[in-house]
């Protein structure tokens, strides 16, 4: 028995440990380190119908246990990333989720309709919560009933099934996961960076030059996971969960909280083996727990 | 290959004012193909500072599987990194990084190496190289002041070595133009790393030599993956950008729009 196999709409994964959307490119710098197979699911970076090239630089700034990024969704376009990236990834036994993104409603779904096609992009991860782009990205991920639209748009199109990505910069996350499971999403991931700044001490201008940027690792870990509970309560599709995850323990601590399974993102900079060693150490955890397979973990802080 | 290794503290000193040489020993060092690379150094094993530090590779010891940075302790993970005493370890992701084409200069070539402040570590391995292969180097390197300055003697025994300050405190005033619009050889082609302002003008005042300039710029991932340290190139460029993590980060004159 695979104690670490966790099936999700359009997933079946191997281990419940998938690398971040735009924390791992398309792949191919990770695969001269590790085997990909060994990971359960991979996160391909944001794809838009163009190319796009992103923000001026600096785009990233330190911050206490974390980091402010603001990379502007660059990618080859959808073109490039299904004739390039996709087919290369193709050799990995690994399903791939593809993250889309766009400025209008009709991009989403142009992106969704001809990416959810690729053979490996086994669901999709839509984006409605970057904090970096003027138009589109969160704006869709702020008001529940565009969001609820949104989805409804891009369900209707797309070959596979479809998970949204939420915003945690909203008054009520519940709602928001509410309107776009009414809208007919199969799964929820959570969460996109927090909106944040750092200001140089000694011109006081931001560090980042878009002014602001999202806030990802370690000290955004206790808001995604009071989030990831919150939203557990509120829908009955699956969770993947995510923010600030570095350690098994983190995993234990997100799937407790309901998320099915679990995606690390920042932590692959500061060790590019971080997946490979958490699913390494994962079924030491699990025996510690004295728990037998993964899955009895999901939900356990609401029983 | 890109490795991770806890490398071993073989010796820090400071060699300037808050100018720090480290030595590290593992097998890391074997991957080590040339100058201008660089690792990314992760300074605690704590959330705090949470990302890695690139650092350029200053001088590589195969025999001995050691390898030297030379770095200003300034931010909280420089200076957490100066700290590290002998026997102690240091993660190190690497090497990085594309360095300077050291083939491209001849036999009996003179070439010119500027360097600014802690630009100019990579250009002590660069030196090495060239003279291994018959070239002649001339050095040019600026520092802000006198208690900064740092190598000046290990690049003398390279090849002629011009020291510059900006507060004329050793060596000549101003900056590594001033020295360079004196100069008086000829050469094939120069190796530039430093502020970008540098770099700049150094394109500027040499539009027609080949020339080779290591970028810097903040990085996250160090690998190529994260697109944080991207520039974007010139118009004569087939590509619309580069990464200065894997596609540099020395890159031929004329590439990147500074
Ligand atoms: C390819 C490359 C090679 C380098 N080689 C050397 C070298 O040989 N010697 C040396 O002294 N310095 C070198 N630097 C600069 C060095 O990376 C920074 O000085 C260092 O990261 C600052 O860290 P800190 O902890 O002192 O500062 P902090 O202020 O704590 O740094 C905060 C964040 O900003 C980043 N950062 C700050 N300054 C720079 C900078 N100038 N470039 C890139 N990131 C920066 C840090 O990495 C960190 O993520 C190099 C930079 C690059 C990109
Ligand atoms: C450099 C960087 C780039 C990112 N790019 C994307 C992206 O293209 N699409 C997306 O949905 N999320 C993106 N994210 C957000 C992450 O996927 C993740 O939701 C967030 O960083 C929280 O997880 P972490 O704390 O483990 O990094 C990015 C995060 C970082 C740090
Ligand atoms: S630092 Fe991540 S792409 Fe260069």
């Amino acid at each position: 028995m695979n104690r670490l196999k966790v099936e999700l709409p359009g997933l079946s994964l191997k281990n419940p440990i998938m690398p971040a959307s735009g924390c791992f490119g398309f792949g191919k710098e990770y695969a001269k380190l590790y085997d990909l197979s060994v990971l359960g699911a991979i996160m391909i970076k944001a794809t838009t119908v163009e190319t796009r090239l992103g923000n001026p630089t600096p785009r990233v700034a330190e911050t206490a246990s974390g980091m402010l990024n603001a990379i502007g969704l660059q990618n080859p376009g959808l073109e490039k990333v299904i004739a390039e990236e996709l087919v290369w990834l193709e050799q990995y036994d690994t399903p791939i989720i593809a993250n889309v993104a766009g400025t209008l409603m009709e991009d989403y779904v142009e992106v969704a309709k001809q990416i959810s096609k690729s053979k490996n992009v086994h669901a999709l991860e839509i984006n409605i919560s970057c904090p970096n782009v003027k138009c589109g990205g969160i704006t869709f991920g702020t008001d529940p009933a565009v969001a609820a639209e949104l989805t409804a748009a891009v369900k209707a199109v797309s070959e596979v099934p479809v998970y949204v990505k939420l915003s945690p910069n909203v008054t009520d996350i519940g709602e928001i996961a509410r309107a776009v499971e009414a809208g007919g999403a199969d799964g929820i991931t959570m969460i996109n960076t927090l909106i944040g700044m750092r200001l140089d001490t000694r011109t006081g201008k931001p560090v980042i030059a878009n002014g602001t940027g999202g806030l990802s690792g370690p000290a955004v870990k206790p808001v995604a996971l009071r989030m990831v509970y919150e939203v557990a309560k509120h829908v009955s599709i699956p969770i993947i969960g995510m923010g600030g995850i570095t350690t098994v323990d983190d995993v234990i601590d997100f799937m407790s909280a309901g998320a099915s399974a679990v995606a690390v993102g920042t932590a692959n900079f500061v060790d590019p083996f971080v997946c490979p060693t958490i699913i390494e150490h994962l079924p030491e955890k699990l025996d510690w727990l004295g728990i037998n397979h993964v899955s009895e973990l999901i939900g356990r802080s609401h029983r | 290959m890109i490795r991770k290794e806890r490398m071993k503290v073989i010796e820090q000193n400071e060699i300037a004012r808050n100018i720090y040489e480290l030595t590290l020993s593992g097998q890391l060092v074997e991957e080590m193909k040339g100058a201008g690379q660089f690792v990314h150094i992760r300074v605690s094993d704590s959330y705090e500072p949470l990302l890695r530090r690139p650092i350029s590779i200053a001088s590589i010891n195969h025999e001995l599987e050691q390898f030297t940075m030379i770095y200003r302790a300034e931010g909280r993970g420089t200076s957490l990194l100066s700290i590290k005493k002998p026997g102690e370890e240091v993660d190190v992701l690497g090497p990085l990084g594309n360095g300077f084409p050291v083939h491209e200069a001849k036999k009996g070539d003179t070439v010119i190496l500027v360097g600014g402040g802690i630009g100019v570590p990579p250009l002590y391995e660069l030196s090495k190289r060239l003279v291994e292969n018959g070239v002649k180097p001339i050095h040019v390197l600026g520092f802000q002041s006198h208690d900064v300055v740092f190598y000046e003697e290990k690049f003398s025994e390279l090849g002629d070595t011009h020291i510059v300050t900006v507060d004329g405190s050793q060596g000549h005033l101003g900056f590594v133009t001033s020295v360079l619009a004196e100069l008086q050889q000829d050469f094939s082609m120069y190796f530039t790393c430093g502020p970008l302002p540098m770099l700049e003008a150094l394109q500027n005042m040499y539009p027609k030599k080949k020339g080779f300039l290591s970028f810097e710029e903040r990085m996250g991932c160090g690998i190529g993956a994260c697109f944080a340290c991207v520039c974007k190139t010139t118009e004569q460029c087939s590509v619309d950008y580069v990464k200065v993590c894997s596609d540099g980060p020395v890159f031929p004159a004329g590439v990147v729009h500074i």
